[in-house]
């Protein structure tokens, strides 16, 4: 009787520490949130984000910086995508269990440990010097796309290992090859798994700093990148360029930016989850 | 392909005759080109600020500005990667071998300058006015771990524990504090609260009744009300940093001249040309706008001299 009663205790304790784990990194971020809101949310208006960089913080305005990080985002993606879906399929299908897909998978795992100022060093050197794109949109976006694509590959691999062998075993029976195979029923099954990797990987590049300024990033550009060899600025490096004003009107733009960003962050996001659902409803074997 | 070549020729006279046009119905001639520049954050607001200006005139010239750093700008530099480096410090002798090179000649010329503050909490009442010697005393790498309570520093002080702040050792405010307190290549003692974001400093000592930091002069123009500046005797009696006594160099040692760089290379271009007489000229009016302690005037004409000899002109 008395160690039923104590089994339950430990077992409702132990719910109750559960929730507090779940609330206590809604908690932070919901006071993150509210701060940011009440310091920046009155700053946005059309003129923030239509304005250049100006040394006047109500002046000022973030055109530049989202525009820039647009660009970057979607060459990153295009650079990153078939590189790291194609990768995931090898080590996947083809790849085996032999001793060269291991230290394949041993490294991409290593990579995705690699501190992001390193990429940014590798890109200065490979992208910007020895390939010659100069501080360029193009040079970024290699940078980053090295960054984010084990994520891909790793959320590509996981996707496909989910699709059920008996779907390949009945595509085999039919008579399709190998590639048949993939193309045609594994990849449309796992598509919404990868997305979803895809679109997680591409927030995370939205919000780093650390790479694209070693490659060249500026602060103050007073143009929007018009082709991928223009030189541009970045969303966060504006925010941490505002952030170090001693002028509180910078301090204001810098929370209206940071609440910009998170938006960008929070749309990409519902996307990711959109497009799960709509390829997982469009399964039906 | 001949066609092609045919229709790129027709094209660039057409622009040519364009040009040409426009620049004689306006006496102001529009230039057009990139500007690059890079260097330290420091002298950023102000370079922002004269670019910014700089577009109402020049509005087909593109100025953009990095914040590599000092020494992240010179890297760049003396590669011939930028036409103007922003400085917080003058060029080091191997960073300027490293011009002499590749056959780079650059001028100097001072745009600004920077005062540092240092500062206490408004309760503290004690505290009236700082000897070099006593900042030497509080700040030295010797002092770790030794020097922690105010009476140590100067007799009838409270025996209270001393906190200290200032930015990280990254900073080029950072070199220039601990050179002039400590002497050159010494630093300072590493256990004092260090942030790169001033607003944390500000806050630390805004809220401590026994703090004891120092950061831009800039920072506490801003904050005024949350601290209390203290004036610092070289010898020659007490000086509180102001517009004036740091740009007549009686606010010493704190007080330092920052820079920007032009090489040779991009001083041949017309519109690097342009920008810098621009930079020189609305400095006065826009350095004191971003917070900065504009040079006397006197002396924007003497730089502005040195640049036109070393353009050629």
């Amino acid at each position: 009787m008395t160690n039923s009663r104590k089994n339950r205790l430990k077992d409702k304790g132990f719910e109750y520490l559960g929730v507090a784990c779940s609330l206590f990194g809604l908690v932070v971020l919901a006071i993150f949130i509210g701060d940011i809101l009440a310091d920046g949310l009155s700053r946005i208006d059309w003129d923030f984000l239509k304005s250049l960089p100006s040394r006047k913080p109500e002046k000022a305005g973030i055109f530049t910086a989202w525009t820039g990080s647009l660009w970057i985002l979607v060459f990153t993606t295009i650079i990153a995508f078939p590189l790291a879906v194609s990768a995931g399929i090898y080590l996947e299908e083809y790849g085996g269990n032999g001793r060269w897909s291991s230290l394949l998978e041993v490294n991409i795992s290593n990579l995705a440990g690699v501190p992001s100022i390193i990429y940014g060093l590798l890109g200065l050197e490979i992208f910007v010097r020895i390939f010659k794109m100069g501080n360029s949109v193009l040079a970024g976006a290699f940078a980053l796309a090295l960054l984010i694509l084990p994520i891909i590959i790793v959320a590509t691999r996981e996707a496909i290992r989910t699709v059920p062998p008996s779907i390949r075993a009945a595509s085999y029976a039919l008579g399709a090859t190998k590639w048949q195979t993939i193309w045609n029923q594994v990849l449309p099954a796992s598509m919404g798994g990868i997305f979803t990797g895809v679109i997680l990987a591409i927030s995370r590049a939205v919000g780093e700093t650390a790479p694209l300024i070693i490659v060249g990033a500026l602060a103050y550009v007073p143009f929007a990148p018009s082709s991928p060899m223009d030189e541009f600025t970045v969303m966060p490096i504006q925010i941490f360029n505002w952030v170090s004003r001693p002028q509180h009107g910078f301090t204001v733009n810098a929370a209206a930016a940071i609440i910009i960003l998170l938006l960008i962050t929070f749309v990409m996001n519902g996307i990711a989850v959109y497009l799960r659902n709509k390829w997982q409803k469009k399964i039906n074997w | 392909m001949k066609t092609f070549e045919k229709i790129f020729l027709g094209f660039a006279t057409l622009t040519l005759v364009a040009c040409g046009g426009q620049e004689k119905s306006s006496n102001q001639s529009h230039l057009s080109g990139n500007i690059k520049i890079d260097g330290s954050s420091t002298v950023y607001p102000i370079t922002e600020a004269v670019a910014e200006e700089f577009r109402n005139v020049q509005p087909n010239i593109n100025v953009t500005v990095g914040v590599s750093g000092t020494g992240g700008g010179f890297k760049k530099f003396m590669r011939g990667e930028i036409d103007i480096n922003d400085a917080s410090r003058s060029i080091k002798s191997k960073e300027a071998d490293a011009c002499a090179e590749i056959n780079m000649g650059f001028v100097e010329l001072s745009v600004a300058y920077d005062g540092l503050a240092v500062l206490v909490n408004p309760e503290n009442d004690w505290v009236d006015f700082f000897t070099v010697d006593e900042l030497q005393k509080i700040w030295n790498p010797e002092a770790q771990e030794t020097v922690m309570y105010w009476d140590q520093v100067r007799e009838g002080w409270p025996h209270e524990e001393l906190h200290l702040f200032g930015p990280g050792v990254a900073s080029g405010t950072y070199d220039y504090f601990a050179e002039a307190i400590c002497g050159k290549k010494v630093g300072t003692r590493g256990d004092y609260t260090a942030s790169e974001d001033d607003h944390v400093l500000v806050q630390g000592i805004a809220t401590d009744k026994n703090a004891l930091g120092f950061f831009g002069l800039a920072y506490y123009e801003e904050n005024k009300d949350k601290l209390r500046l203290v004036g610092v005797d070289n010898g020659d009696g007490t000086v509180l940093p102001s517009m004036e006594t740091v740009s007549n160099g009686t606010y010493a040692p704190l007080s330092r001249p920052i820079f920007i760089y032009v090489s040779s290379a991009a001083v041949a271009k017309k519109e690097v040309n342009e920008f810098v007489n621009f930079y020189l000229d609305s400095a006065p009016s826009l350095v004191s706008e971003v917070g900065y302690i504009p040079l006397q005037d006197n002396e924007y004409a003497i730089e502005k001299e040195k640049f036109n000899a070393f353009s050629g002109k």
